[in-house]
């Protein structure tokens, strides 16, 4: 993008700053609920250039991070199914199920491919009508419309042997969550591509039933620090409300096509969460209609959930109740190259970018 | 899995647009997008042509922070 250098302008992101240092007179806590906010912030050292009045915590907005070992344990389970073959975004290559994770499983002979997109998993069905291809569906409301486009594919194409295996997940019902669980946040710093397709309506309820401070922000630096901005001055002015500082990228009503797709092919379910447990209607699954893609349905896959391994504060982590640098495990048992938890396995982990980025 | 890469629309045939992305052509599908034109910016993710980008929206906010140097 021809802008990037402007939203990266120093002398931009010093003016910002010291409006922040100045307006910022009361206590806040911002909670961003998008891992590629958590990775920029640390990447870019925003919260040590913020004044002490501002707290900054990580939420439950890393789609990877939220999804249980269960999920991973039917995938793996899956991939060594004879003439079945498991297409995954990179992403979750490396999360632990309970006994191993998806790239282990690839290297003792199992079926697993990484695509950048689900439709390169209907073309191998296609073409090889003898192998079960079942895609891993994972991602809030960005990459849902990508699966449900997948679906349609599916359908036009009479497959009968793709499947989607959804872990996909809508964002307000952990953000109201967050709050019922009794976190103190004053405001979120709202997910930027989430809302490129919901669009902004979908955070009102917050800000009417928990008086919280909303604004759906960019992923540059000059993004981030303006949305601090109107999020204090939200807060200073006591006028707590939904605004986009994204504009570039997202409109009030979103992606009203997107919407439409996902509509059409999806339904709501109850779905599990790392650290909230079970939250109703907060996930996706194929509807009505598509029941004959939905991989759960097939194989009969349960949602039980195993517990976490001794000692990994993942869940707390995404609450935002405990910082990764607090998690006994971090930085000694538990780094990138030997992830513990879900956080630190992700590219857009709280404990990943606390690793590569903050000081300990 | 949030972030999305911008790029410029270089040709559009059926469902499917060339993107070009730093130098990078990528295929994306543009069954999301109500209208694409050639030249337009979109963001894509996981293999598809999310939303546009605007060009005007990008500017005014530039100039509403070049603004607060006062």
């Amino acid at each position: 993008m021809k802008f990037i250098n402007d939203f990266r302008d120093r002398e931009l992101c010093e003016t910002l700053l010291e409006r922040i240092h100045k307006e910022a007179v009361r206590e806040i806590t911002i909670m961003e609920v998008c891992g590629g906010h958590t990775m920029a912030l640390h990447r870019f050292g925003i919260p040590a250039l913020l004044p002490n009045t501002i707290t900054l915590l990580s939420g439950p907005g890393c789609p990877v991070c939220v999804t249980g070992r269960g999920f991973i344990d039917h995938a793996i389970g899956l991939s060594m199914r004879d003439q079945t073959m498991v297409c995954t975004y990179g992403d979750l290559i490396r999360v632990p199920g309970s006994e191993s994770t998806l790239e282990k499983a690839q290297a003792d002979g199992a079926n697993v491919r990484i695509v950048y997109s689900p439709l390169q998993c209907i073309e191998m069905a296609a073409q090889d009508p003898e192998t079960n291809h079942v895609f891993l569906g994972i991602g809030f409301e960005t990459t849902a419309p990508a699966s449900a486009v997948a679906l349609q594919k599916a359908n036009e194409l009479g497959l009968k042997n793709f499947f989607l295996y959804s872990a996909h997940k809508i964002m307000p019902p952990a953000m109201a969550a967050i709050i019922h669980e009794g976190v103190k946040v004053d405001a979120y710093l709202c997910p930027g591509h989430v809302s490129t397709i919901s669009g902004t309506k979908m955070y009102e309820p917050l800000v009417d039933q928990f008086g919280v401070g909303c604004v759906v922000s960019g992923f540059e630096p000059l993004d981030l620090l303006q949305s601090i901005l109107m999020l204090v001055q939200q807060q200073e002015n006591k006028n707590a409300a939904v605004e986009i500082q994204y504009t570039r990228a997202v409109k009030s009503q979103g992606n009203v096509k997107a919407q439409q797709i996902l509509n059409q092919v999806f339904e709501p379910c109850d779905a599990w969460w790392r650290g909230l447990g079970i939250l109703a209607n907060s996930g996706l699954k194929p509807s009505a209609n598509y029941k004959g893609f939905d991989a759960s349905v097939v194989y009969g896959l349960s949602t039980n959930e195993p517990a976490d391994p001794t000692g990994c504060r993942c869940g707390d982590v995404l609450k935002g109740l405990l910082k990764p640098t607090e998690c006994k495990l971090f930085r000694k048992t538990c780094t990138p190259a030997n992830p513990i938890g879900a956080c630190m396995v992700s590219a857009e982990g709280a404990c990943q970018s606390f690793f590569r980025y903050a000081n300990s | 899995m949030c972030l999305s890469v911008p790029g410029k629309v270089i040709s559009i045939e059926n469902e499917t647009a060339l993107v070009d992305v730093g130098g990078t052509s990528i295929s994306v599908g543009i069954q999301l997008l109500e209208e694409v034109s050639l030249g337009d910016y979109v963001l894509i993710h996981s293999g598809f042509a999310l939303q546009l980008i605007s060009e005007e929206d990008a500017l005014a906010q530039l100039e509403l922070v070049r603004a607060m140097k006062g």
